[in-house]
C-alpha cells in the first residue's frame, strides 16, 4: 500500500482503492461503555440534580431594561425556589433568552425574541407568543417549544429531541442537520429545509421550498402542501397506517390539524445513496493529501 | 412490527441482529462491520403499546406524548440488546435476565423505560461528571 503512487491509486477503480488502502480490512471496535441496566433501579424522573419544581407555583419576571443574562439567571433563581411556572413580560425580541434549561419547567413569554430563542434546553415546555429570529430550539434535547407567529431561518438547528412547533411560517434551511425530534410548522418553510438531515421528524402544513431534504442521512419529512424541488438523495415514499396515526395524534396534539384530513400528505425519506460514502471518504481524503 | 428497514440493508426478524453477526448487506459482507444504526429510525411509537412507566413520566413532565423518547429504540450492539444512551454517547446493556418482546414496538418501550431509569439514577455517569466538573 505504501509503495503505491497517488497516479497508480488514482488509477484504480473505486473498491480496489479502497481495498489497496487498507479499508476492506479495517475492523471498529464500537462504542459499547460496557455499562448494564439495573432493572431495580429506582422509579426516579427526573435528574438527581435537578431543582423540584411545582407548576402550581408561578412567577413572572419583566424584562424591559434587563440583559439576556439577567432574565436567565432569574429563571433559574425561581426554579430553585421551586417554581414551575415563569412568565416571562416584554422580551422586545432580545436574543438568547431561556436557553440552557436542563429540567421540568413551563416557561412563558409574553411577546417575541430574537436569535436562539430556548436552544439547548432540556425539558421545558416554553410557550412564545410572537415570533422567534434565527436559531430558534436550536440543539434542543427535550421538552416543547410553541411559537404561536412566525419563525427565522435555521429553525431546530441540530435539535435532537422534543417537539418545536411554529404555528405560523418559517424561514430556511429549518432543521438543518436535525439529529432527533420532532419540527411542526403550521405554514411553509424555505429552501434547504431538512438539509444533512440524520434522523426525526419535519411536519409541515403548508409548503417547501426548493431542496427539500437535500443530503439527507436518514430521518422523514412530512408535507402537506407544495414541494417545489426535491434536493440530492431525498425521495417520496408511501405512508404507512402508522404514520398517518402519527401525525393525526401530533397535529391534533398543536391544533394543527388539516380538514382534510392527513392522507394528503408526502412523505419524504433518504435515497440512501450517501449511506456508504463514509466508508469511501477516508481513501479519496488520502487521494486529495 | 419488527420496522422495515435499517442503514445498509432490510430488517426481516426482529431478532436478526441476536442471532447472527448481524452483516447483511453485501456491502457490510464485504468490510466485514455493519453500518450505522441497527433498527430502524424512522419507525414511529405505537401508543396503543405504552407502559404504565412511560405514561406516568409523561404526566410529570407535562407532555401528551413520549416526546424525545420517540427516537429511543431497542438496539443490538455485539449481538446483544442494548439501547443507545445520547448523554455518554455509548450503549448501555440489556441484562440477560429481561425477556424481550417478540415485536419491535414492546422492545422500544422496554428501551424507553430502562433508558429513563438509568439517566435519573445517581450511577449515571453525567450525574459523576457533574459533581466533579460542574460550573453551574
Amino acid at each position: 500500500m505504501a509503495s503505491m503512487s497517488d497516479a497508480e491509486l488514482r488509477a484504480m477503480s473505486q473498491e480496489d482503492r479502497a481495498e489497496a488502502l487498507g479499508m476492506m480490512s479495517e475492523q471498529l471496535t464500537g462504542r459499547s461503555m460496557k455499562e448494564f441496566f439495573e432493572p431495580t433501579e429506582d422509579e426516579n424522573f427526573l435528574y438527581p440534580w435537578a431543582p423540584v419544581v411545582d407548576t402550581a407555583k408561578s412567577a413572572e419576571i419583566d424584562a424591559d431594561g434587563l440583559t439576556a443574562t439577567d432574565v436567565n439567571l432569574k429563571i433559574r433563581a425561581l426554579m430553585e425556589d421551586g417554581v414551575g411556572t415563569v412568565k416571562v413580560l416584554n422580551p422586545r425580541g432580545m436574543h438568547s433568552l431561556g436557553v440552557g434549561i436542563l429540567s421540568k419547567l413551563n416557561l412563558e413569554f409574553d411577546g417575541s425574541l430574537g436569535y436562539f430563542a430556548a436552544g439547548l434546553i432540556d425539558g421545558p415546555n416554553v410557550r412564545i407568543s410572537g415570533r422567534v429570529g434565527w436559531s430558534c430550539g436550536e440543539n434542543m434535547m427535550s421538552g416543547t417549544i410553541l411559537i404561536e407567529k412566525n419563525a427565522g431561518s435555521t429553525f431546530g438547528a441540530a435539535i435532537r429531541g422534543g417537539d418545536l412547533v411554529c404555528r405560523g411560517s418559517v424561514g430556511s434551511r429549518t432543521g438543518i442537520d436535525q439529529k432527533g425530534g420532532t419540527i411542526i410548522v403550521g405554514g411553509d418553510t424555505g429552501a434547504l429545509t431538512g438539509f444533512m438531515m440524520q434522523r426525526g421528524r419535519m411536519v409541515f402544513c403548508g409548503n417547501a421550498g426548493k431542496n427539500l431534504g437535500d443530503s439527507m442521512y436518514d430521518g422523514t419529512i412530512f408535507v402537506g402542501g407544495k414541494i417545489q424541488s426535491l434536493g440530492v438523495d431525498a425521495v417520496e415514499e408511501e405512508l404507512t397506517d402508522l404514520d398517518k396515526a402519527w401525525l393525526t395524534r401530533k397535529l391534533s396534539q398543536y391544533e394543527l390539524m388539516p380538514d382534510q384530513g392527513v392522507a394528503h400528505f408526502k412523505k419524504i425519506v433518504a435515497g440512501r445513496q450517501l449511506w456508504n460514502y463514509d466508508n469511501l471518504e477516508p481513501s479519496e481524503k488520502k487521494l486529495i493529501l | 412490527m419488527a420496522g422495515t428497514s435499517y442503514k445498509g440493508s432490510e430488517i426481516k426478524d426482529v431478532d436478526q441482529f441476536i442471532k447472527g453477526d448481524g452483516l447483511e448487506s453485501a456491502r457490510e459482507q464485504e468490510i466485514g462491520q455493519h453500518i450505522g444504526y441497527r433498527y430502524d429510525v424512522n419507525l414511529v411509537p405505537d401508543y396503543e403499546r405504552l407502559t404504565p412507566f412511560l405514561a406516568k413520566y409523561m404526566e410529570i413532565m407535562g407532555w401528551q406524548d413520549l416526546n424525545w423518547l420517540e427516537d429511543v429504540h431497542m438496539g443490538y450492539e455485539d449481538g446483544n440488546p442494548a439501547v443507545f444512551d445520547r448523554n455518554i454517547n455509548g450503549w448501555v446493556r440489556v441484562p440477560d435476565n429481561i425477556s424481550l418482546p417478540d415485536n419491535q414496538q414492546d422492545r422500544d418501550m422496554i428501551a424507553r423505560e430502562l433508558l429513563i431509569k438509568f439517566q435519573m439514577s445517581e450511577r449515571h455517569p453525567l450525574a459523576q461528571l457533574r459533581l466533579a466538573y460542574t460550573k453551574f
